[in-house]
């Protein structure tokens, strides 16, 4: 509890802690310096959360509806889902750099069939930073909206086909309004941690320069050329614009108890 | 209703395993290249051994990153289930003041990314002129940990019927042994549940660890350092071996679990 208040309390104050002037010109100075990166940050996310949901959503259909009555499968299913889980999320993503490599078999098929020519890569560019962060969250997407349609009460489908819905209605009047905590909860779950990441988009993992998300400069702020300050004002900076994301976001959809 | 395999949910089937094996070719790959014969960088594919499982402690860095991980990773779970466990009992059955505001405190870092909580952290630890080492990193996990220990908990103490309690203290029971014959076996699954989430989180966090180790090395922390000049393969061992136990550990509670409720249903 008390560490808990601390790493909060630090927040607001430590800008002024190390530079005793306390002063607004970091905040300026950073964005000023640093709106690019953000943005990409949160257009990165936005993708990443985007596909993550795309994909997830059939699976977790899949798992929760359509098995609902094979508890063996679907008990099997849902430790596949989990198992990325029990291996190290750095090896899953330097996996992926190995395949994406340049000589690896990816860039090699693609060269084969002659959709890339001798100088396109796949590791280093935005495609492979936000392909990594869709890989990564994707369980943390695709958990939530199982649970919310474990709970779906499949006589509500049969009534809406027996009341002559077509499937697509069934689906957008029915389902997706009903496993929407899901959608909303997997959602943040992707949405809040891709934004602060900076693994994927790093040069030894899948990004590169021009890939540099918020988290990479915070980090390195922080760790390499020691800018308190800045990296603090950062950290603030970033906090608010998903707080009011988040916040805005949850109140459109109308699902204020997530907890 | 019985599962009907209509075209469109084959259409879904066929799409599900799709997805699966794309999902699964990273574990595959790390998974396979455990075995690969190579001595330093471990990229190309040099043919089949096993001496990598054989000699995994060959690199001394591995293995001691691995063992201050295990370690963290137990003390950390045990403080957080503790404190987490009596934080969500207080929360669930006591009306006090600050009962709201603890709620919004627990459940911002959960809405926080890890780079703010860890710089954060870091930023504390520096003012307050606290080396950073093993103890910084496990007063760290304890604190990201304890929001999803009281979360676990709390919902199962919320599905508990106070009434059972009552029946314990009309019976005469102490309030500790309402506690211990009453409260705490109705707790248990949640409280296991809680400190297996806390202990695979607090495991595979790299990004909070960072920046609150000093020069002390947790396994995702050595492999992030690694990864500039190539991981060697008895990193990729230890990672397949943990990944065999946890799936082993799962598949054994599931089948337990469903011979279980089988037995009670009487068959």
């Amino acid at each position: 509890m008390v560490s808990m208040m601390f790493s909060f309390e630090v927040n607001p104050t430590h800008t002024d802690h190390l530079t005793p002037p306390f002063n607004w010109q970091n905040y300026v100075d950073v964005i000023a310096e640093y709106w690019p990166q953000f943005l990409r940050s949160f257009w990165y996310a936005l993708l990443a959360t985007l596909f993550a949901l795309l994909i997830s959503y059939p699976i977790a259909y899949f798992i929760g509806v359509v098995l609902r009555d094979r508890p063996l499968i679907r008990n099997l299913l849902l430790v596949l889902v989990i198992a990325p889980f029990f291996i190290s999320f750095l090896l899953r993503t330097l996996a992926w750099k190995a395949l994406f490599a340049d000589e690896g078999p990816v860039v090699g098929f693609l060269q084969t069939i002659g959709l890339f020519g001798p100088q396109d890569h796949i590791t280093g560019t935005g495609f492979a930073v936000v392909f990594g962060l869709t890989y990564n969250f994707i369980p943390f997407m695709t958990l939530p909206l199982f649970a919310s349609l474990d709970r779906l009460d499949t006589r509500l489908l049969e009534a809406s086909s027996d009341l002559y819905a077509t499937p697509g209605q069934t689906f957008w009047r029915v389902t997706f309004p009903l496993s929407l905590p899901g959608v909303v909860s997997g959602t943040l779950l992707t949405f809040i941690p891709a934004t602060g990441d900076y693994v994927n988009a790093s040069q030894a993992f899948l990004g590169s320069p021009s890939t540099t998300m918020i988290g990479n400069v915070i980090q390195s702020k922080f760790l390499i050329t020691v800018n308190y300050p800045q990296a603090a004002a950062l950290s603030i900076l970033l906090m608010a614009v998903i707080l009011i994301i988040v916040g805005s976001y949850v109140r459109r959809t109308g699902t204020d108890d997530l907890l | 209703m019985k599962t009907q395999w209509t075209v469109r949910s084959r259409i879904l089937g066929i799409y599900v395993i799709a997805a699966f094996v794309v999902l699964l070719i990273p574990i595959a790959y790390t998974f396979l290249f455990s075995f690969n014969e190579t001595t330093r960088t471990n990229i190309t594919w040099n043919g089949f051994t096993i001496e990598n499982w054989l000699t995994v402690c060959e690199q001394p860095e591995v293995c001691v990153a691995f063992g201050n991980s295990i370690l963290v990773g137990l003390v950390a779970t045990i403080i957080a289930t503790t404190l987490g466990t009596m934080i969500a009992l207080a929360l669930v059955r006591y009306q006090f003041k600050a009962r709201g505001s603890i709620s919004l405190l627990l459940f911002l870092p959960m809405a926080t990314p890890e780079v703010v909580i860890g710089a954060g952290l870091a930023a504390q630890f520096l003012t307050m002129g606290v080396a950073k080492g093993l103890g910084t990193i496990i007063l760290a996990h304890t604190m990201f940990c304890l929001s999803f220990v009281v979360v676990t908990v709390r919902a199962r103490a919320l599905s508990l019927d106070p009434s059972i309690e009552e029946a314990g203290r009309d019976l005469y029971g102490s309030p500790r042994q309402v506690f211990w014959r009453i409260t705490f076996p109705l707790l248990l699954p949640g409280i296991i549940a809680a400190a297996l989430l806390s202990f695979s989180l607090s495991f595979d966090d790299f990004i909070i660890t960072y920046f609150t180790s000093g020069s002390v090395q947790t396994f995702p922390v050595y492999i992030y350092v690694a990864a500039q000049r190539g991981i060697p393969p008895q990193a990729n061992v230890i990672a397949s071996a943990v990944f065999l136990l946890a799936i082993i550990g799962t598949l054994a509670y599931g089948i337990v679990n469903a011979r279980r409720a089988a037995v009670r249903r009487g068959r």
